[in-house]
Parts: structure tokens; sequence; C-alpha cells
């Protein structure tokens, strides 16, 4: 294993050091205990958002941190979600009595430890709503499994419910604005090859040279099956199809389309990826309003990609279109 | 033989021992079937309780729960950390303030760390999850402890031996809750990194009364 790191144990705290000095102008980092808060928090009568999960997803969440999007966000060790004693601290620092969302992907540890904080949050008299994001249609049974987990969808919810709240919606407005983008995405990944997470020290999985897996997680979850590899047309149709059928896009539907990268592939890939994907899109009858094509949400070096729809509305457009001033995503300030 | 403080911070520091020993063993039980990150981050949460020892020795048993429940619920992370949290507040509840631990209630307290985790975790027996190793600890436990004047060695040994085996009969299931069960069919075959936690800590107190 190569990385450019000083310990495997340092990882976490030495990211956020970085990133703090390097976007010293938009975010305040606490360290311990460690939450990125946007500058100028709490924003008087703003509804704070607040998200978080295991790091080794970069520029997720730190990098949506500003304004028009997140308020805080609270890293956890690699691939680990946080703790309550971060979530608290950084949901009292981000409410200004308007109340705060907690914008959750649905993983079990993400989902114990965010109720935890909330509860704690609402026992000092601060208002939370809690958002899960569960977008990934890989997960076919979610009867059987702890549920579809939240994916690149986050991305969308976060951007989308940012925007809301920073034009004033109160708390149950932003909350129903984040749903309504949940309801309205999906999303579906494959691996070509897997990551390591530092202090494990070898790949979280194993894949043959010639195998991908298609469906999979942002950990390295396993998904629907797995292949010998295929061209990227191929893999596109794959992943785009059970993303379109599970969302019922239909004709006349307006969409955001967007490939993400996991860490490991070039841009030139996923735009090979995208050129397929809006092929696909309007051979359906739907037009593609919004794209975003990039590395949002990512598994460390994984390589591979992710495939997201969102089903538009003029709100939902406008929303996008926003201004948005953070790390990794920034238009119209 | 007693269950006082003593012996509860003797258990907590082998439990202690036991996840850096097994550090690299839980990392690679959950490499196969979750994130590789379980070995970490009980590593972690344990340390940071003997930390707090240190710091700060607790005058009871309950108090010494307690403790360990806020620890591990702050710095471990994941799923395990609010399980864990919840199973060590829900013992010091029920032990409330006693100087000494009677074989009963110690059989209550681990009672009621397993309803804690199955209350948080919404787990059932059969799940694949650390479940399948507290509910047969529990039972053994409940069993000797019933018995006529019970040994407390003897219901601490009983409560491992049940969750070590719970923990081997972890490896045909197909799990449903955590994120092994996104695997589906592909879990069978391995042991669930948090039955093997749950049996390292409950063997853990046979260790400090010994």
């Amino acid at each position: 294993m190569k990385k450019l790191i000083n310990d495997p144990r340092s990882v976490v705290d030495e990211t956020v050091q970085g990133f703090g000095l390097a976007h010293a102008g938009l975010v305040s980092v606490s360290t311990d205990p460690l939450f990125i808060s946007r500058q100028d928090v709490p924003v008087a009568g703003k509804v704070g958002l607040v998200s978080g999960g295991g790091s080794g997803h970069e520029p997720l969440h730190a990098g949506y941190v500003g304004l028009g999007m997140l308020d805080a966000a609270v890293p956890g060790a690699v691939f680990t979600s946080p703790t309550p004693d971060q979530i608290l601290p950084a949901t009292l620092a981000v409410d200004s009595g308007a109340g705060v969302v907690h914008i959750v992907k649905n993983y079990t540890g993400d989902v114990l430890n965010f109720e935890t904080a909330a509860e704690l949050a609402e026992a000092e008299g601060v208002s939370v709503r809690t958002v899960l994001v569960n977008d990934d249609v890989a997960v076919e049974d979610s009867l059987y499994t702890a549920g579809r987990r939240g994916v690149g969808g986050t991305v969308l919810v976060e951007k989308i419910a940012g925007a809301a709240a920073q034009r004033g919606d109160d708390l149950e407005a932003v909350a129903a604005i984040a749903e309504r983008v949940n309801a309205n995405v999906r999303t579906m990944g494959v691996a070509l090859a897997a990551c390591t997470v530092p202090h494990a020290g070898t790949p979280g999985f194993d894949l043959a040279e010639d195998e991908i897996e298609i469906g999979i997680g942002i950990h390295g979850e396993p998904g629907r099956h797995r292949i010998p590899m295929e061209s990227a047309d191929a893999i596109t149709d794959r992943l785009l199809g059970p993303v379109l059928a599970d969302l019922k896009v239909s004709s006349g539907d307006k969409v955001l389309l967007f490939v993400n990268g996991m860490g490991g592939t070039p841009l030139s890939e996923l735009y090979i990826v995208y050129r397929r994907a809006a092929q696909i899109v309007a051979d359906a009858g739907a037009t593609v309003e919004r794209s975003l094509v990039g590395n949002y949400i990512t598994s460390l070096e994984m390589q591979g990609c992710s495939i997201s729809v969102l089903r538009l509305d003029d709100e939902l457009t406008a929303l996008w279109d926003a201004p948005v001033h953070t790390a990794a995503l920034r238009w119209g300030v | 033989m007693v269950l006082d403080v003593n012996w509860t911070v003797k258990w907590l520091t082998l439990c202690a021992q036991a996840m850096a020993e097994h550090r690299l063993e839980l990392i690679e039980l959950d490499r196969a079937i979750g994130d590789s990150d379980h070995g970490e981050n009980m590593d972690r949460g344990f340390q940071a309780v003997l930390a707090k020892l240190d710091e700060d020795m607790p005058e009871t048993p309950g108090a010494a729960l307690k403790m360990t429940a806020m620890t591990l619920m702050s710095k471990v992370g994941g799923a395990a950390g609010p399980l864990y949290g919840t199973a060590f507040l829900r013992a010091a509840t029920a032990v409330g303030d006693a100087i000494e631990v009677e074989p009963a209630a110690w059989a209550g307290a681990l009672a009621a760390a397993r309803d804690g985790i199955v209350a948080r975790g919404k787990a059932e027996p059969g799940d694949k999850t650390m479940v399948d190793a507290w509910t047969p600890a529990v039972d053994a436990a409940r069993v000797v402890a019933d018995g006529g004047s019970p040994d407390v060695l003897d219901v601490l040994v009983a409560a491992a031996e049940a969750a070590e085996a719970g923990a081997v009969a972890t490896d045909p299931l197909v799990a449903r809750k955590g994120r092994a069960s996104y695997l589906g069919e592909r879990s069978a075959g391995h042991r669930d990194p948090g039955a093997v936690s749950t049996a390292l800590i409950l063997r853990a107190a046979v260790g400090a009364a010994a």
C-alpha cells in the first residue's frame, strides 16, 4: 500500500487541518470535538444544516460547508460514523434558534449516532429534524437488510436543502425539501478496483483483474452482482437501467444527471459514461435539465463511478441554480 | 470472589487488553463482511476507557460501567459505539449504586445490556449481529444464577462460554442487519465481528474474577 500519509491514525485530523488552512476564509475548524463549520455560524434566522459521516468520501461533507449548503460537517474516522460528542456541539454551534436539519446517509452507525445526538440536542432545547438519504437502488431487498444506502443523492440533497435554508425556509419546509429530493433521486454505482482503508492496510474487498462489482456501495459494500469487465457503454446501461426503472422516469420528465467518480477514475472516463447516460435519458424521452460530472462523493482511491438521476420540478431546479459557495461547489457568487 | 469495583476495573482493563490483542483479527473479520473498522474502533474506545480510569477511579461497579458507556459512545463511532454504549449504560442502571453485585443481579444486568442493544439496533437473534452472542450469554447466566447458591464465577463462565459458542454459531447465518446485510447470501461462511467482540468482553469478565 502506497499512500500520501504520515500515520494511519492521524489521517482524518491532518486532512481536516489541511482543509481548514486551504479554505480559511470559508470555514472554521473545531479540533476537539472535531467538526467543520461555516465562518459565520450561527446565521441569524436561518435553519442550520448539519451532515456528517465517515471520512474517505471527500469532498463530502466538509467540502460542502458554506453559503447555500451546509452549516457544519462532522467527520468520523475513515468509513466510520462520527460520534454524538461531535455531532451535538456542531448542532448547537449552528442553531440560530430556527432549528437544525440533520442530513444522514442511511447506514446503521450514522443513524444510531445522529439519533443519539438529536435526542441530546432536543434535551438542550434545539429542534432537530432528521432526513435520511437512501437513494441506492442496488439494495433490492430493504426488508432483509439495513435498507437502501445513502450514496450520490446525498450531494444533491445537501445542495438543494441548503438553498432552501439560505432563502429563509423554516425548519419543517427545509426538511420537506430534503425529503422531496431524496424521494426523487436514485443512484447505482460500479467498482472496477477496491480501495484500501489506511489503518487496515489491505484492500476492502478482492476483485480480480477482469472483474467489476455492479451496485457497489461507497464503503465497498457489495452490490447486485460481480461480472466480467465490459465496455463503458455496457456498464452505463447496467447502472442506469435500474435507476430509471426504479425512479419510473417517463417521457417528458426533466432530470438532473449526475455522474460521480469514486476517487480513482479519471474525469475523461466519467465523461465517456456521461455521454452514454445522456443518450439513454434522451431515448427515454426525458430531458437533462442540469448535469454534474466529477468526484463529489468518493471512496478513497476506489476505481469506479456512480450515476444518479434526480427528477426535477421548477422549484428544485431553482434551488439547484441558487448561489452556492463551498470548497467543492461554487456558482452564482 | 465478589463483583466489586476492583473486579469491574480489572474487567475493563482486560477488555482493553483483549481489544488491542485482537484488533487485527476483528479488522480482518470486518473486512470480510463489513468495512474493516471494528477492531480499530473497539481498540480506540477501550484505550480511552483506560485513560479515563487513570484520571478518575470510580467508586462503585455502576459508576465504572456508566463511565465506560459514555466513553464508548463518544469514542468508538460506527454502530458499535452507540450499541456498546447503550449496553454498558443499561447494565450500570441495573446494578445501581451497589458496592457488590450479587450473581442474580449480574445476570439481570447482562439481560438489561442485551435489551438495550436490541432496542437501539433493532436486531433479533439470528440476524448475524452481536445479539447472537449476547442472547445465549444472558440465558446461560440466568440459568446458573437461578440455581441453588450460585457462585458468581460460574455465572461469568457460563456467559462467556455461551457468547463464544454464539459467535461461532454466526458463521452460517445470512446477515439481516448492519453493513454485512448488503452481502445477502454472501455473508454466510463468515463470523460476525460484533459477536466476537462481545465474546471477548464477556471472557475478560471471567479473567478479572480468576
